[in-house]
C-alpha cells in the first residue's frame, strides 16, 4: 500500500486535523463531538439547519460541504462505515436554530439506521429533524426498486439545492420538499477501472484485471452491472449518458446540470476528455448542459474511476442552483 | 446453577477478548464479499469498552454490558454498531436488577438481545446475515430450558446451533446489506456478521460454563 499515513487506524481523526486547521475560517470542529464539524456561523438564526453525514473517504464529501448557504453540519464516521447516531443527533443540535433541521444523506443501510436513531433522540428533546435521502446511482438497483438505491455524486446537488432553499428563507416542509425534487431529478452512474484500498486494512477491496473496466460501480467498490473491455472515451462516454438518460424522462428542450467525479486517482485531464464526449452524447439527444462541474466531489479514497451525474432542470432548480454558496467542496 | 452478576464480569471480558483475537479473522471473512474492515471497527469498539472498563473494576457483568453498547454506539457507527449496541444494551436492562443470574435471566438475556436487534433491522432468517446465528440459537436455549434441561446443556445446545447457523449462510444469496448487490456471487461464502455473531454467543455460553462449574 503506497499512501501517506501516520497511523491507518486513525486517518479519519488525522485528516480532521488538517480539514480544520486549511477551512478554519468556515469551519470548526463542534465542542459536543469529535466527529462532528460545523459552519462557524452555524446556527444561523431564523434559518431551517442542514446536516448531512456518511462515511469518511468520500473527500470532499461529506465535511466538505458544510459553509455558507450550504451544511450547517456534518457527522463524520469511520472509513465507508455510518457516522454514529450520537454524532448525527450532535450534528442536529449543532444545526438547529429553532427552525428545525432537514438531513440530507445517501442512502445506505447502515445510515439509515443510525438517522433514524438520532431522529428519535432530537425528538425526545423537542427538536424537529425531517430527512431526505440520495439514490441517484442506477446501477445500484433496477428501476422499479428505485428506493433501494445508493446515493452517490448526486448528493451534491441535493445539498445545493438544499441549502440554496433554506438560505432564502424556506421554511422546513419548503427546504425537505426542495431537496427531494433535486433527488427526484437527478441520476448517476459509475465506472471502476481499478480498486480502492482501505489505510486500516492495507489490500484492495476488490479487484479489476488490467484492460477492465467495470460499470456500474458503487462508490465502495460495490459490484457494478457488467464488467468488459475498458473502452475508448467516446464509448465510455455512450454507455454512461444512456445509463442516466434512458432512467429519466427528458424531452428534447429541456436543460440539465451535470457533474463529472473523479473516485479519487483519476487525472482531470481525463475528466476533461471525457467530459467532451459526454457533451456531444448529450447534445446530441436533446438537452443542453446548463452547468456542468468537473473534479473529484465524491470520491472513493484511491479508486480510478469517474461518476457522472445530472440533474433535470427547471426555473426553481436553475435558480437554487445559481445562488451563490461558499464551502470547502464547491463556490458558485 | 447460577452465578452472581457480579462474577458475571469476566463474561464482558471474555467478550472484549475474543473480538480482539479475531480482529484479522472477522476482517477477512468480510473481505471476500464485503469492505474487509468488519475486524478493525468491532475490535476499536470493544477496546475503547476494555479501555473505559479499566476505570471502573467495580462494575458488574449488566454494567459492564452497558459500557459495551454505548462504546459501539457512540463511537463505532456503521451498521454493526447500532445492531450490536442494541444487542447488548437488551442484555444489560434484562439484567441490571438481579444480582443473581439463573438460568431464567440467562433467557430473558438472550431474548431481549434478540428483540431488540428485530427492532432495528428488517433482517430475517435466510437473508444471510447474523440473524441467521442469533434465531436458531436463542430458540434453541429457550426450547432446551422448557424441555428441563440445565443451563450448560442449553447453553452447549445454542453454541452447537450458533455453529450450524454460520454454517448455513454459506450457502445463502445476500438479501440485506452491502453484499446483496453480489447477488449470486455472494454464495459460497460465509457472513461475516453472522460470524461475529457467532463468535459472540460461543463466547457468552463458554463464559458462563466456566463461571458456574
Amino acid at each position: 500500500m503506497q499512501r501517506i499515513i501516520k497511523n491507518p487506524d486513525y486517518v479519519v481523526e488525522d485528516m480532521l486535523q488538517g480539514f480544520v486547521k486549511a477551512h478554519g475560517d468556515m469551519v470548526e470542529v463542534s465542542e459536543k463531538n469529535d466527529h462532528v464539524v460545523k459552519y462557524k456561523s452555524a446556527p444561523v438564526k431564523g434559518k431551517v439547519g442542514l446536516v448531512t453525514g456518511g462515511g469518511s473517504g468520500h473527500e470532499p464529501a461529506f465535511l466538505g460541504y458544510v459553509g455558507k448557504n450550504m451544511m450547517d453540519a456534518v457527522a463524520i464516521g469511520e472509513v465507508f462505515s455510518s457516522p454514529t447516531a450520537q454524532a448525527f443527533y450532535d450534528a442536529f443540535l449543532e444545526a438547529d436554530s429553532g427552525e428545525g433541521v432537514a438531513c440530507l444523506f445517501g442512502n445506505y443501510a447502515g445510515d439509515n439506521m443510525n438517522v433514524k436513531m438520532a431522529i428519535q433522540m432530537a425528538e425526545d428533546d423537542g427538536v424537529t429533524v425531517r430527512y431526505v435521502t440520495a439514490n441517484d446511482d442506477v446501477a445500484s438497483s433496477p428501476k422499479e426498486s428505485k428506493e433501494k438505491r445508493h446515493g452517490i455524486a448526486g448528493g451534491v446537488f441535493m445539498w445545493k439545492i438544499g441549502g440554496a432553499k433554506a438560505a432564502l428563507g424556506g421554511n422546513l416542509e419548503e427546504v425537505i420538499q426542495a431537496a427531494q425534487k433535486a433527488v427526484d431529478n437527478t441520476r448517476s452512474v459509475c465506472i471502476g477501472l481499478s480498486p480502492c484500498t482501505i489505510p486500516a486494512v492495507g489490500t484492495p477491496n476488490f479487484s479489476i484485471e488490467e484492460g477492465m473496466m467495470e460499470f456500474g460501480i458503487g462508490h465502495h467498490g460495490e459490484p457494478g452491472t457488467d464488467v468488459g473491455a475498458l473502452e475508448k472515451a467516446d464509448v465510455i462516454a455512450s454507455k454512461m449518458t444512456s445509463a442516466v438518460m434512458d432512467d429519466i424522462e427528458l424531452s428534447k428542450d429541456e436543460e440539465i446540470a451535470v457533474i463529472i467525479s473523479g473516485l479519487g486517482a483519476t487525472p482531470l485531464m481525463e475528466l476533461y476528455l471525457l467530459y467532451d464526449e459526454i457533451e456531444k452524447q448529450i447534445t446530441s439527444k436533446g438537452p443542453a448542459v446548463y452547468k456542468v462541474f468537473i473534479g473529484n466531489y465524491v470520491t472513493s479514497l484511491d479508486m480510478n474511476g469517474v461518476a457522472l451525474t445530472i440533474m433535470k432542470l427547471d426555473a426553481e432548480l436553475k435558480e437554487l442552483l445559481d445562488f451563490p454558496a461558499e464551502s470547502p467542496g464547491i463556490k458558485i | 446453577m447460577n452465578f452472581t452478576n457480579k462474577e458475571g464480569i469476566s463474561l464482558v471480558n471474555d467478550l472484549i477478548k475474543t473480538i480482539q483475537e479475531n480482529r484479522d479473522y472477522l476482517s477477512k471473512v468480510d473481505g471476500a464479499i464485503g469492505d474487509g474492515d468488519h475486524g478493525i471497527n468491532m475490535s476499536k469498539g470493544f477496546t475503547m469498552a476494555e479501555e473505559e472498563l479499566k476505570k471502573h473494576s467495580d462494575y458488574n457483568m449488566s454494567e459492564g454490558l452497558m459500557v459495551l453498547s454505548k462504546m459501539l454506539m457512540g463511537k463505532i457507527g456503521g451498521s454493526m454498531g447500532p445492531l450490536y449496541g442494541n444487542l447488548f444494551r437488551g442484555m444489560a436492562t434484562v439484567s441490571k436488577d438481579k444480582d443473581i443470574i439463573d438460568s431464567k435471566v440467562v433467557g430473558d438475556m438472550l431474548e431481549k438481545a434478540y428483540s431488540n436487534i428485530a427492532s432495528i433491522s428488517s433482517a430475517k432468517p435466510g437473508d444471510k446475515t447474523l440473524m441467521d446465528v442469533l434465531d436458531p440459537a436463542v430458540k434453541k436455549y429457550v426450547h432446551e430450558i422448557n424441555m428441563n434441561k440445565n443451563m450448560i446443556e442449553a447453553l452447549n445446545s445454542m453454541a452447537e446451533s450458533a455453529d450450524e447457523g454460520l454454517e448455513s449462510t454459506k450457502d445463502m444469496v445476500a438479501k440485506i446489506g452491502r453484499a446483496s448487490r453480489l447477488g449470486e456471487r455472494s454464495r459460497g461464502f460465509q457472513d461475516a456478521g453472522a460470524t461475529s455473531c457467532n463468535l459472540i454467543l460461543k463466547s457468552f455460553a463458554k463464559s458462563i460454563i466456566k463461571i458456574t462449574s
